[in-house]
């Protein structure tokens, strides 16, 4: 079966046309390293600026505190391990939350393994972080917040503009993982008090393989990598000029389009939302009902598990994720789903479902016509689904 | 990962799925912390398993040696019966994806359990038989690979 409706583009997106067009000559045609000095090295140079122009404007950046990396987690294990070697003499204490990506709190494992000590925040049932926490947690120690913009598994938007203003207030740097959000919702680093910011390519119709991370000017970076003098000597090797082009292009676009857009989506993603909610009992939707991601629906079907659903949505061609254990390699649901406080029955059940630019009504819709039907097929073979349709007889 | 041809074809179209209202032996084991919970009903006459039916809360690699092991044990006797391995079930499924191999645990564990039931039921004893584990997840807690 081939994927014809795909819903998952929280995980990845399709390259798109325009980005793509844009990207071609720098394969074959302006191919020259940017750090030389002829003609066709120029126009690499031009490019990569442009680029860095374009990102900056997305985010209300300035131009010269946009460092090229080459995704997500690069700038994530920058950012945390960057400030946290740069400002070691000043502290050793970290605050997170429990419902990171991997590339946050992987990194902040190694970090403890190395002297440093981490709070990782809880969430409330919506997959917020409570800012009196947040606030109460600062030691004089802290050097570093980093809190996610927007969650990647169950869309939930953190109050961002509020924990700047909380680490600003305390003299204390604050990082977001905004990977998930970039060209999604409107971000603007100076008003929202960001100092550090993670963004990646390939979710906003950009090439993988390309992020960037937006360093405010005068904030301490150790840099991870070494070697020339690229990227004002934060981050050596060779500029990826096709993706960096692309990612400029991504985030330009984005930004252009993005209250159409996100118009278009909120009206699509709750469509979605109420109508699982409506057609399928035992059903609940995981994450904020409102400050969520535009394209996010993840909902949880009791007595069912996540990979089962995934495998007959693939076979009518659709595409989509879960939470599920089963689908991660580990005996554990998702630790986002564990943090909102699902039991694990629940947790192993969810179903996420993420739409962008290239998902129609028409497929919102045969995707609300199918769900009901996968889900009652699951429940039929669940020795759970029984033991309640034979508690209510 | 993957799963083989075997193992989509009794994903998607399960044989046996059900329940048997006079079952002889009924077994279930798995807990919702991993994911996994299924439940066999057996039907046994003159010491041969005449029917077999499950019902299963789980992945892919769950439903389908779920599937797989009802299948195998139908018609055995029950000394035959307790040669339906996991190995067994996964090899008849062109096997699992290494992630999977816990699963086919369950299905061997919900056999023995439903077997266990019925000798318990009928005062016997059947050779090479132990009683079921309470939690199967203690056993494979260390096949997490996270």
């Amino acid at each position: 079966m081939t994927t014809k409706i795909y819903m998952d583009n929280a995980a990845t997106t399709p390259v798109r046309d325009e980005v793509f067009d844009a990207i071609l000559p720098y394969f074959k045609e302006y191919y020259g390293n940017a750090s030389s000095v002829y003609s066709i090295a120029k126009e690499s140079k031009k490019a990569l600026e442009k680029a860095r122009e374009q990102v900056a404007k997305g985010i209300g950046a300035k131009t010269e505190e946009i460092y090229f990396t080459a995704g997500g987690s690069e700038s994530d294990n920058m950012a945390l391990r960057g400030v946290a070697e740069a400002l070691k003499t000043k502290g050793n204490h970290i605050i997170t939350t429990k419902i990171e990506h991997h590339a946050i709190l992987h990194t902040c494992e190694y970090l403890e393994k190395n002297g440093y000590e981490v709070t990782y925040l809880p969430v409330d049932e919506f997959g917020k972080i409570r800012l009196e926490e947040l606030e109460s947690s600062i030691r004089p120690e802290t050097i570093l917040i980093s809190v996610m913009f927007a969650n990647n598994e169950i869309g939930t938007i953190q109050p961002v503009g509020e924990i700047g203003k909380i680490a600003e207030k305390h003299g204390i740097l604050f990082h977001t993982d905004a990977v998930q959000a970039v060209g999604h919702v409107p971000i603007h680093v100076e008003e929202m008090k960001i100092d550090l910011l993670s963004m990646s390519g390939h979710k906003l119709g950009g090439p993988k393989g390309i992020g960037a991370i937006y360093i405010r000017k005068g904030v301490p970076v150790q840099p991870l990598i070494f070697g020339g003098a690229q990227e004002k000597k934060k981050r050596a090797g060779t500029e990826n000029i096709a993706g960096i082009v692309g990612l400029g292009k991504a985030v330009e676009l984005a930004t252009a389009e993005m209250s159409v857009e996100t118009k278009r989506l909120l009206h699509l993603r709750d469509q979605l939302i109420s109508g699982i909610l409506e057609k399928v009992p035992y059903s609940r939707l995981n994450g904020h009902p409102t400050d969520r991601l535009p394209g996010n629906c993840n909902i949880s079907f009791s007595y069912i598990e996540g990979e089962s659903m995934l495998l007959l949505l693939d076979a009518i061609g659709v595409a989509a994720s879960s939470g599920s254990a089963c689908t991660s390699g580990s005996l554990d649901p998702s630790h986002v789903l564990m943090a909102i406080g699902l039991p694990h029955g629940v947790a192993h059940g969810s179903l996420r479902l993420t739409l962008d630019r290239g998902n129609t009504e028409e497929d919102v819709n045969f995707v609300l016509k199918k769900i009901p039907e996968i889900v009652q097929k699951l429940r039929d073979m669940s020795p759970l689904y029984e033991e309640i349709v034979n508690k209510k007889a | 990962m993957e799963y083989s041809e075997k193992v989509m074809d009794h994903f998607m179209n399960p044989r046996n799925v059900g329940v048997i209202e006079d079952a002889s032996g009924v077994g279930q084991v798995g807990n919702l912390k991993c994911g996994d919970i299924m439940k066999v009903y057996l039907k046994i006459e003159n010491g041969r398993i005449e029917d077999a039916k499950f019902k299963t809360f789980g992945c892919g690699a769950a439903v389908a040696t779920s599937s797989m092991a009802t299948e195998l044990v139908k018609g055995k006797t029950l000394q035959e019966a307790l040669e339906v391995t996991n190995k067994a079930v996964m090899e008849a499924l062109d096997g699992l994806p290494p992630v999977k191999v816990h699963c086919s645990c369950l299905a061997e564990e919900a056999l023995h359990a439903a077997l266990w039931d019925y000798a318990q039921k009928n005062q016997m004893e059947i050779h090479g038989l132990k009683a079921p584990v309470e939690d199967i997840d203690e056993l494979h807690q260390n096949e997490n690979e996270d």
